[in-house]
């Protein structure tokens, strides 16, 4: 049985749907409304608030902190400012991705570090023998995603001592709204623009209050994990659990990906001092990745053609699924499209997911598996880049 | 001078001439459009006529717009967005109301108030009605061939759509038929007897439309709108992020990145004709444009009897386009709110704001509405379809601030006594008078209040009469009739002399499939 979250006798009252679902334990709205439609549409017209308390949380601080996070995170933490925000992934010792996350720099010897899974007993044991401590902060920690084009607006509108205006991408400030502290940083999970807000659990409830209530003129309303799963794949984002499988959890050594495998290999900074899973992500990026990251761009005329043939329109509008579909090409299975949704923004259905390296170039013409009344059927498809959308906003 | 040289000029900067445009300059022509006003839309824009508040001056909702333009011009990263229109509420005079939106059982629950029958027969509806959009979506997508024509494309285009007519069975064939030659009233008789129901879906069958629910022909109106399309969901309704400017700013901003060159403040004057074919065109100011292709995006009328000397045209034609009917019927009144309306029927702030608000209470109050018009006057209780937008779009008006724009049917474009300009304070006093038997905090919060008679419309857009589909949607001016026999395939007797606008096939409202078609013709002339 999940527990409430802090925000949960708020978020109960306008969960109209009842739909819940479990993460992490929590009570998570899947949506609020009957339909998640205006949620999503909120995301990129307006501004949606989630409730992503259920991620976990964790600060490393001490002397050696900075020293145990660059020893664990595949990015250079060192080039990480204080005040910044850096998302990374962290291995095990063969360079297979255990989770993904953010790493705040809170001063010079302090970090905050987000993580889709439980790490403190791996956190600890990769600080053996330095000076730096690990606290799991998750449960002293709500969290709200304030996120899309109006969301700076509203929170201009409620929040003193800090500056919005000049907080860029993935940077922090500390803050007050009605005299309560916070932590805002300028990230998210929507690829738009938009914040987190992390905040001690006895705020919570004073938080959503002001931010509804605030945000009314700016078209805010909160939105659900339907709605993220959504807005995250447009903007190319990967799931723990569903694009890839933590190393930690695995059970066949096939499960298991490095970071090269699902398109963060940006976040290796192999020139770095020695950090977990460094030498083997070496080889690999010599010898080359068998498997690649794609963003896939299902035809749309193609679809046209499937369902027209049993005298149907496309039928994919919806939500997002997570289930996998078979990639082929020249009739061979080639990998496999691990998300998909349908974008009702960008009238494409669209795909993440992975296939063998030598079919990963952009613009490959693929196939994926599409099952039209029974009838399992393969429709066109192009391997593009990724986000697909990705609005200029966010940076800016 | 810049080389004066286009391979096409566009005239009139609407959706349809701006997808028309876009689509000439991704097969690699060089486009000029010109639009007579400052800036693009014609009747779709977003103006800001009262700081701070932005109206949808004329045309307010989105549906039809086909998909494969989204995608073809790729408008989503120009900046296009649909937002869901959700609901219909049909206030009532006796303070209760008829609530409709995407939830289906409470949908249901809503119509067994007034009729348990209804709430069933709804269903039925919904789903015939899918059918007859779906058997008539075929025809929006292609270029009407000609049946009285030998041509052998056009007896192909007949064998196919005869194929997919015969293929629609005997029973929805039957429904087929009715739908095309019924009244709306008569129509919806069939299924319901819940007045305020059959009232709102009648609305759909007058709208913009010089004739009342109880005419015959409104039934294919009717279906016109329900083909209205979003995500393959039929009769979906939506508000386009920015009003409808918005979406003439992504056409004109996608066009541009084709290479299309979009001049403003450039009234067309007349199209040089030179051996019965077009040369170019010279504008008001009195410069000339050479171009191989002309096209019109304006009414049949304009593009016929005013922008070429009508010896080049046949008298037939002339005649055709002479008896077309453009008739303006409709009206519109934008306000500028202080505050959120707040209405009788359901009081408060609710989902129910962000949808359409039909005043529509019953078949004899919309046909009364019709009587006054028919006789030269404005209804003296209209028929009006209103949204607000800024409950959609934040962008559209100041935070707590809030734009309402409402159509209002009917107001005839010839009045039997006075003129516009006489009467236009009292169709916008009739209007705010309407409304407020149902909004009571109507009249305090109004900060601004904008009035468009169809004269407005006329001399703003430049729409004959101020027909907003530039000529109406009847049986008799539609698909190989529109705008003319033999004229359906966006041709002119003039060469190189094309038209692209609402009054050529499938016809009004913001699908740009005139636009899109008239550009696949024009390519295969000119490829």
């Amino acid at each position: 049985m999940p527990i409430p979250t802090p925000f949960y006798t708020r978020t109960s009252a306008l969960c109209e749907s009842h739909e819940w679902r479990n993460w992490s334990g929590y009570f998570a709205a899947g949506l609020y409304e009957p339909s998640h439609e205006r949620e999503y549409y909120t995301v990129r017209n307006a501004a949606a608030l989630f409730d992503v308390t259920p991620l976990f949380k964790y600060e490393i601080s001490g002397p050696d902190a900075l020293r145990l996070v660059n020893r664990i995170m595949t990015r250079d933490v060192a080039k990480c400012a204080i005040g910044q925000v850096m998302y990374s992934v962290w291995c095990d010792d063969d360079g297979k991705v255990i989770d993904d996350g953010t790493i705040s720099r809170l001063a010079e010897n302090r970090f905050r570090i987000t993580a889709a899974d439980p790490n403190l007993r791996w956190f600890q044991d990769c600080g053996f023998g330095l000076d730096a401590t690990v606290v799991d902060v998750s449960t002293d920690l709500a969290a709200l995603a304030l996120q899309g084009p109006h969301s700076r607006n509203i929170l201009k509108a409620v929040v003193s001592e800090a500056d919005l205006d000049n907080l860029k991408y993935f940077r922090l400030t500390e803050a007050k709204i009605d005299g309560f502290p916070l932590t805002i940083t300028r990230t998210g999970y929507t690829g738009d623009l938009g914040y987190e807000l992390w905040v001690a659990p006895e705020y919570a409830e004073r938080l959503w209050d002001i931010l509804i209530e605030r945000g009314q003129g700016y078209g805010l309303a909160p939105a659900g994990l339907v709605t993220l799963d959504m807005v995250r794949i447009e903007a190319g984002l990967l799931l723990i659990e569903v694009d890839y499988i933590s190393a930690h959890k695995a059970v066949i050594e096939s499960q298991k990906s490095s970071p090269f495998e699902i398109g963060l290999g940006w976040t290796v900074a192999l020139n770095k001092e020695n950090f977990i899973g460094r030498k083997p992500l070496l080889a690999e990026k010599e010898t080359g990745s068998s498997w690649q990251f794609i963003g896939l761009d299902i035809d749309w005329q193609s679809l046209e053609k499937l369902y027209g043939a049993v005298d149907l329109p496309p039928q994919v509008a919806g939500r997002a699924s997570r289930v996998a579909l078979p990639i082929y090409k020249n009739g061979k299975q080639i990998g496999q499209a691990t998300s998909r949704t349908f974008s009702p923004l960008l009238k494409q259905y669209i795909a993440i997911g992975t296939v063998e390296s030598r079919y990963a170039a952009l613009g490959t013409e693929v196939e994926i598996e599409i099952t039209v009344e029974y009838s399992r059927e393969r429709a066109r498809a192009v391997v593009v880049n990724t986000p697909f959308f990705d609005p200029e906003r966010k940076r800016v | 001078m810049p080389n004066n040289k286009y391979d096409a000029i566009i005239i009139g900067g609407g959706h349809n001439g701006l997808v028309n445009a876009a689509y000439l300059a991704r097969a690699g022509k060089k486009v000029l459009v010109l639009e007579r006003r400052y800036l693009v839309g014609g009747a779709t824009v977003t103006e800001e006529i009262y700081p701070g508040f932005k109206y949808t001056v004329f045309s307010y909702v989105v549906s039809i717009l086909r998909p494969e333009i989204i995608r073809d011009l790729n408008l989503t990263r120009h900046g296009f967005m649909t937002l869901p229109l959700e609901s219909t509420l049909t206030p009532l005079p006796n303070g209760d109301y008829l609530y409709r939106d995407g939830d289906h059982f409470r949908t249901m629950r809503d119509i067994a108030r007034h009729s348990p029958r209804d709430a069933e027969a709804y269903e039925e509806y919904s789903r015939e009605m899918y059918f007859m959009a779906k058997a008539v979506k075929y025809i929006l997508g292609i270029i009407p061939p000609d049946p009285t024509s030998l041509n052998p494309k056009d007896l192909l285009g007949l064998v196919g759509m005869g194929k997919h007519f015969l293929g629609l069975g005997e029973e929805k064939l039957y429904t087929l038929t009715k739908l095309m030659t019924m009244s709306a009233a008569d129509f919806l008789e069939q299924w319901f007897e819940s007045d305020p129901l059959k009232a709102t879906l009648s609305a759909s069958g007058i709208i913009g439309t010089y004739l009342g629910p109880r005419s015959p022909g409104t039934a294919y109106v009717l279906l016109h709108h329900y083909m209205g399309e979003i995500d393959g969901a039929f009769r979906a309704w939506g508000f386009a992020k920015g009003g409808t400017g918005g979406i003439a700013n992504a056409i004109a901003s996608a066009a541009r990145e084709f290479g299309v060159e979009i001049r403003t403040d450039a009234p067309v004057a007349e199209v040089m004709v030179k051996n019965g074919q077009a040369t170019g065109i010279a504008l008001e100011n009195g410069d000339e444009v050479q171009a191989d292709i002309v096209v019109s995006s304006l009414d049949p009328k304009r593009t016929f009897l005013d922008l070429v000397d009508e010896a080049h045209l046949p008298d037939n034609l002339l005649m055709t386009i002479r008896n077309f009917n453009i008739r303006g019927s409709s009206a519109k009144v934008n306000l500028a709110l202080d505050a959120a309306p707040d209405l009788a029927c359901m009081p408060g702030f609710g989902p129910h704001l962000r949808g359409a608000i039909s005043i529509s209470p019953s078949i004899d109050y919309m046909e009364r509405a019709y009587d006054d018009a028919k006789y030269g006057q404005f209804s003296r209780q209209p028929y009006i379809d209103m949204i607000i937008p800024s409950m959609i779009d934040p962008d559209m008006a100041p935070p707590g601030k809030h734009v309402m724009s409402c159509f209002v049917q009917y107001a005839p474009y010839k009045l039997r006594e006075g003129t516009w300009d006489e009467q236009r304070e009292a169709l916008g006093k009739t209007v705010i008078d309407t409304l407020s038997e149902y909004i009571p905090n109507l009249k305090d919060i109004i900060l601004h209040c904008q009035v468009m008679t169809p004269l407005d419309i006329e001399r703003t857009t430049g729409l004959s009469q101020g027909n907003i589909f530039q000529g109406e949607l009847s049986l008799s001016q539609l698909f190989f009739l529109r705008p003319a026999a033999g004229y359906a395939k966006y041709r002119t007797p003039i060469r190189n002399y094309y038209q692209c606008g609402s009054g050529t096939h499938p016809g009004g409202g913001i699908t740009g499939a005139p636009g899109r078609l008239a550009a696949l013709e024009i390519l295969k002339d000119h490829s």
